[in-house]
C-alpha cells in the first residue's frame, strides 16, 4: 500500500516538475554580468552585422571595461517587426523600412520621434534596387520594362513579408510613373503585367536571391543592391548587376526598443550601438559590405562600387510611408489589386 | 497447371519487390544520400567546422532540452490517457480521443499562432504572467523564450505515445484488469503488473516516435524563437544557414543537418532492434 | 449493455485519476492555446470572417492543399498496399533494412526533407538536372509540393495496413484463387475489403498530415500566388508576418475544423475497427 503510494507521487512529481522547468528554467538572469543586446534586423544584413557586432563588441569593452554580447535575429523585415510586437525582447531594431518600425511604435514599444534620434533620419546607410541577371545577360535586360517582357521569369520576394520587396515594387511603380505620365490605370497594368512574370516569391530577399543564385531559378532577380553586390563577389562570373534608368533610394531604419531597452537596462548600450554605425569605421565597414554609407565623404571613397548616376526617388515622392503602404501593401491595396486579380 | 502458377507468382513477387525497392530508393534514400554527399561536399575540415560553431553547439543544447522534457511530459500523459480510454467507457470519448490526436494533424504553424496569441505581448495570458513576475520578482518568459520552445515541443508531439498505446490496449480488452481488480488489487498494481507488460514495447516505440518529432519540430518552433544562439533549435539553426545563402552556409546548413539524419538514422535502428526484441518474445501487436 | 458501462467503470479503479490528469494536460498544453486563437477569431463579425477567408489567395491555397494533399495520400496508398504487401508477405534480403526505412519520414525532420528535396529535384540537383533536360521542373512547382506530401505521408499508410496483412490469413486467398479467381479479383474481392478500414485510417492519417504540413513545403513549393503553389500554412505564416492577425486566426480556425474533423473520422473506423477485430 505504502508503496505503491509512493509510485503514484513519484509519478505525479515527475510530470509536474517537468512542466516547473519548462515554465522557471531561464528565469535565472546573466550572472556574470556580461550585458546582452539583442538586435532584430532584416534578411540581408546577416553577414554586415556579423562583422560589425564583432569590431561594437571590442569597442564597447574598449570603451566602457565591461563585456558585451549583440544577439543577432534575422528575418523578413515584416515579420521581425512582428516579433518584436508579441514579445520577443530585442534592444534595437534594424529594419529594412521606417514603416516597420512605425508598426512597433504603434504597438506602444518604441517612443515616438524615434526617426530623429539617430543622424540621417536614422538610417546609417541606404541602398537602392537593382537587377541581378545571368552572365551573359540572353533576355537583354536593361530596364524595368524589359521585365515585362513575354518569356522573361523574375525572382523577387513577397512584399506582404519582406521590406526589399517592397522597396522592389515602389521601385518599379515609380518608373511606371515617369513612362506613362501618372496615369493610374497604365501604371497598374504595368505592374499587373510585371507581376504576372515572377515566378517564385519568397518571403523574404534573403530566400529569393538563395532561389535566384543557388537553385538557378528565373532569369533576373529584382534586389538590394548590397544582395546582388554580395552575389557578384562570391560568383564573380557568373552574374552581372544591372541598373536601371531609375530606382528608389531604400532608407533602412534603426531605432531602440525603448520598453524592451528600459526592462533589460541596456538603454545606454543600444544607444551606443547605434551611435558606432555612424562611425568613420563603421561607415567604412558599411562600404566594404555593399551598402551605401550615409557619411558622404565616404560613399565617394566606394563610388567605383556603387553606380550613382542612377535617377533615385525616395519614399518622400510617395508621401512618406505611411501613406505609401496604406495606398500600396494594406490589404486591399495595389499590391492586392495587381496581383490577385 | 500448378507450376504454372506458381511461377507466376514467383514472377508478380518480384515484380512487387523491384517496385517497391525502386520507389524506396528514390524518395527515401536518395534524399538521406543527398544530404550526406552535400555536407561533405566541401571535405571534411569543413564539415567539422561547421559543426564546431557557437550557434551549432547552442542548438543542439536546446534541441535536447526541449526534447527530454516534452518525451517526459508526453510519456506520462501517454499512459494516462491510454488507461482512461481504453479501461472505461463514458460520454464523449470519442471526440477525447479525437481532441488528444488534434496536434498530429493540426500545421504546427497554428500551434506556433496559438501560443503567440496565448502566451505573446498581446495574448491574453500576458498580463497575468506580469502580474506574477512583478508579484515574485522574477522574469518569467514564455514566448520568445526557451519555455515557449519546450511548450510548442510538447505541443505537436502530444499524442505520439497514447497514439502507439491505445490500439494496444484496445485489442487487450479490460478483462484481466476486471478480474485483478474484483481480487482487491489497487489500481498502480494492476496497470504495473498486468497492463505494463502488454504495452512495453509500444510504449517504448510511442516514446521513440516522440522523440524523433521533438527533435525535428520547425514550424511551430520557427513562430516563437528569433533569437540565434540563444532560443535557436538544430531546425531552426539549419534554416538560418540554409537562408544565409552562400554555397558555404548551406553546405554547413547540410553539414547541421547530417546530425538529424544521423539522429533519425539511430532512432529507426533502435526501433527495430525493439521491434525484433519484442517479436522474438512475443507477436507483433499480438498480446 | 448498459450494465456492462457500470461494471467496467466501478470495477477497474482510477477512473477519476486518469480523467483529471488527462482533462488537465490536454486543457493546459493544447486546448487553452488553442481557444486563444478561437476567441481571436471570435471577435471577426461572420461578414468580415467570410470575407477573410473567401480572399483569392487563400481560397486558391486551400485548394492547394487539400488538392496535393489528396493525391498524394492516394498515391500513398497505392504504393502503401504495395510495400506493405512486400514487407507481410514476401521473404528477400534487405527486408528488415527496407521495413525499418519506411519510418525515416516520420524520424527525419521537416526542414531537413525540404532543403534536400528541394536540392535534389531544382534545376542544378541530382535528380532535377536531367528531368529539367527532358522538359520537366519539378522544384517550384506543384509537382515538387506533391512529391514533399508523398514522403512525409507514406509511414502512415504502410504502417497502417501492416498489421491488418499480417493478421490476415492467406487461406483465404488460396481459397478464392483455386476456387478460380484470377490474381487481380481475388486481391479485389478478398484481400482489398479486410484492409479498407486500415487504409482509410492510413489514407486519413497522410491526407491530415499533409494539410498541415509546413517544414519539408516551403523549400520546394516555390510559394507563388500565380502559380498557386501556397499551401494554407504559408499564407498563414504570410499573413502572421504581415501583423494580419484577423487574418490568420481566420484561416488556423479553418485549417482547426477540418483537422478535428478527419481526426474524429479516423478515430471512429479506428474504433469500428478494433471492434471487428474483437469480435470475430
Amino acid at each position: 500500500m505504502k508503496k505503491r503510494r509512493r509510485w503514484v507521487f513519484l509519478f505525479l512529481l515527475f510530470g509536474t516538475l517537468s512542466l516547473l522547468m519548462a515554465c522557471a528554467k531561464p528565469t535565472v538572469k546573466q550572472a556574470d554580468g556580461k550585458l546582452t543586446i539583442t538586435n532584430a534586423s532584416y534578411d540581408p544584413t546577416r553577414e554586415f552585422y556579423t562583422a560589425y557586432n564583432q569590431k561594437f563588441e571590442a569597442y564597447y569593452l574598449n570603451k566602457t571595461g565591461k563585456q558585451i554580447e549583440v544577439i543577432q535575429s534575422h528575418g523578413g523585415s515584416g515579420s521581425q517587426a512582428r516579433s518584436v510586437i508579441e514579445g520577443a525582447g530585442a534592444d534595437v531594431a534594424t529594419l529594412a523600412l521606417a514603416h516597420d518600425i512605425t508598426l512597433i511604435e504603434k504597438a506602444g514599444l518604441i517612443e515616438p520621434g524615434w526617426i530623429k534620434e539617430f543622424k540621417d533620419n536614422s538610417a546609417p546607410y541606404t541602398s537602392t534596387i537593382v537587377f541581378l541577371v545571368r552572365k551573359g545577360n540572353e533576355k537583354g535586360i536593361k530596364d524595368w520594362d524589359d521585365l515585362i517582357r513575354e518569356g522573361v521569369s523574375i525572382i523577387t520576394p513577397d512584399p506582404k513579408s519582406s521590406g526589399g520587396a517592397c522597396w522592389n515594387f515602389l521601385g518599379a511603380w515609380y518608373y511606371a510613373g515617369n513612362s506613362f505620365h501618372e496615369n493610374e490605370d497604365q501604371m497598374k497594368d504595368f505592374l499587373k503585367k510585371l507581376y504576372a512574370n515572377v515566378t517564385v516569391m519568397d518571403p523574404g530577399a534573403r530566400g529569393a536571391t538563395t532561389t535566384f543564385v543557388e537553385n538557378g531559378q528565373g532569369d533576373v532577380l529584382i534586389a538590394w543592391e548590397n544582395e546582388a553586390i554580395m552575389a557578384m563577389k562570391e560568383y564573380p562570373d557568373k552574374y552581372e548587376i544591372v541598373s536601371p534608368s531609375s530606382s528608389i533610394l531604400a532608407q533602412p531604419s534603426v531605432a531602440i526598443v525603448d520598453e524592451n531597452a528600459d526592462k533589460n537596462n541596456t538603454q545606454e548600450a543600444a544607444k551606443d550601438y547605434l551611435d558606432y554605425l555612424y562611425t568613420d569605421e563603421a561607415q567604412k565597414l558599411i562600404g566594404e559590405y555593399g551598402y551605401r554609407p550615409s557619411n558622404q565623404a565616404i560613399l565617394k571613397e566606394f563610388s567605383n562600387k556603387f553606380n550613382l548616376e542612377t535617377k533615385l526617388c525616395t519614399i518622400d515622392d510617395f508621401g512618406g510611408w505611411d501613406e505609401a503602404y496604406e495606398k500600396f501593401f494594406a490589404d486591399g491595396g495595389i499590391f492586392d489589386e495587381i496581383y490577385e486579380n | 497447371m500448378k507450376s504454372n502458377r506458381k511461377s507466376g507468382s514467383q514472377g508478380i513477387k518480384w515484380v512487387l519487390i523491384s517496385v517497391s525497392v525502386l520507389f524506396m530508393a528514390i524518395m527515401l534514400v536518395l534524399p538521406l544520400v543527398s544530404v550526406i554527399v552535400n555536407s561533405l561536399s566541401l571535405g571534411i575540415p569543413f564539415y567539422l567546422k561547421s559543426l564546431h560553431t557557437e550557434y551549432t553547439l547552442s542548438a543542439l543544447m536546446v534541441t535536447l532540452l526541449a526534447a527530454v522534457i516534452a518525451v517526459l511530459v508526453n510519456t506520462f500523459f501517454g499512459i494516462v490517457a491510454a488507461w482512461l480510454i481504453t479501461k472505461f467507457s463514458f460520454k464523449g470519448k470519442q471526440t477525447l480521443a479525437a481532441l488528444i490526436d488534434i496536434p498530429f494533424s493540426i500545421s504546427p504553424v497554428i500551434a506556433g499562432l496559438a501560443f503567440l496569441m496565448t502566451f505573446g505581448r498581446l495574448g491574453w495570458a500576458n498580463s497575468y504572467i506580469n502580474q506574477i513576475n512583478q508579484l515574485f520578482g522574477v522574469d518569467i518568459k514564455i514566448v520568445f523564450a526557451l519555455p515557449g520552445v519546450v511548450l510548442a515541443t510538447i505541443f505537436v508531439t502530444f499524442p505520439f505515445v497514447s497514439r502507439e498505446i491505445i490500439p494496444v490496449l484496445h485489442a487487450q480488452g479490460t478483462d484481466e484488469e476486471e478480474a485483478a481488480a474484483l481480487m482487491g488489487a489497487s489500481g498502480f498494481y494492476i496497470f504495473r503488473k498486468i497492463t505494463f507488460p502488454h504495452i512495453k514495447w509500444a510504449l517504448l516505440y510511442g516514446v521513440i516516435l516522440c522523440t524523433a518529432r521533438a527533435l525535428g519540430e520547425f514550424g511551430a518552433v520557427n513562430a516563437l524563437s528569433k533569437a540565434r544562439g540563444k532560443t535557436f533549435t538544430l531546425p531552426l539553426e539549419i534554416d538560418a544557414l540554409y537562408l544565409a545563402g552562400s554555397s558555404d552556409s548551406i553546405t554547413a546548413a547540410f553539414a547541421v543537418s547530417s546530425i538529424l539524419v544521423i539522429m533519425a538514422v539511430t532512432v529507426i535502428v533502435a526501433r527495430n532492434i525493439l521491434e525484433y526484441q519484442a517479436g522474438k518474445k512475443q507477436g507483433r501487436y499480438e498480446s | 449493455m448498459v450494465k456492462k458501462y457500470i461494471k467496467k467503470d466501478r470495477v477497474i479503479p482510477g477512473f477519476g485519476l486518469t480523467m483529471g490528469i488527462t482533462l488537465l494536460m490536454l486543457s493546459f498544453l493544447v486546448l487553452l492555446p488553442l481557444l486563444s486563437v478561437l476567441v481571436f477569431s471570435m471577435r471577426l463579425t461572420p461578414q468580415e470572417f467570410i470575407q477573410l477567408i473567401t480572399k483569392e489567395n487563400v481560397i486558391n491555397s486551400f485548394q492547394t492543399s487539400i488538392l496535393c494533399s489528396l493525391i498524394a495520400a492516394v498515391i500513398n496508398c497505392f504504393f502503401g498496399i504495395i510495400l506493405a504487401w512486400v514487407l507481410v508477405r514476401y521473404e528477400f534480403p534487405g527486408k528488415r533494412i527496407m521495413d525499418g526505412l519506411i519510418e525515416l519520414p516520420f524520424a527525419l525532420p521537416t526542414a531537413v526533407a525540404g532543403i534536400t528535396l528541394s536540392k535534389l529535384y531544382s534545376d542544378t540537383g541530382i535528380l532535377g538536372k536531367p528531368l529539367a533536360q527532358l522538359g520537366l521542373k519539378i522544384s517550384y512547382t506543384k509537382v515538387g509540393l506533391l512529391i514533399a506530401l508523398v514522403f512525409i505521408g507514406l509511414p502512415f499508410v504502410v504502417r497502417a495496413i501492416q498489421p491488418v496483412l499480417e493478421k490476415l490469413d492467406p487461406q483465404y486467398e488460396e481459397a478464392a484463387y483455386i476456387l478460380g479467381a484470377g490474381r487481380i479479383r481475388t486481391f479485389v474481392k478478398v484481400v482489398l475489403p479486410e484492409l479498407k478500414p486500415a487504409l482509410w485510417t492510413g489514407f486519413g492519417l497522410a491526407f491530415a498530415r499533409g494539410m498541415g504540413e509546413y517544414g519539408s513545403v516551403i523549400y520546394i513549393s516555390g510559394n507563388s500566388a500565380k502559380e498557386k503553389t501556397q499551401v494554407v500554412s504559408y499564407v498563414i505564416m504570410q499573413k502572421l508576418n504581415y501583423v494580419d492577425y484577423a487574418g490568420a486566426t481566420a484561416i488556423a480556425l479553418v485549417m482547426l475544423i477540418i483537422s478535428f474533423l478527419i481526426l474524429l473520422l479516423i478515430n471512429m473506423i479506428q474504433i469500428c475497427q478494433s471492434r471487428r477485430t474483437n469480435y470475430i
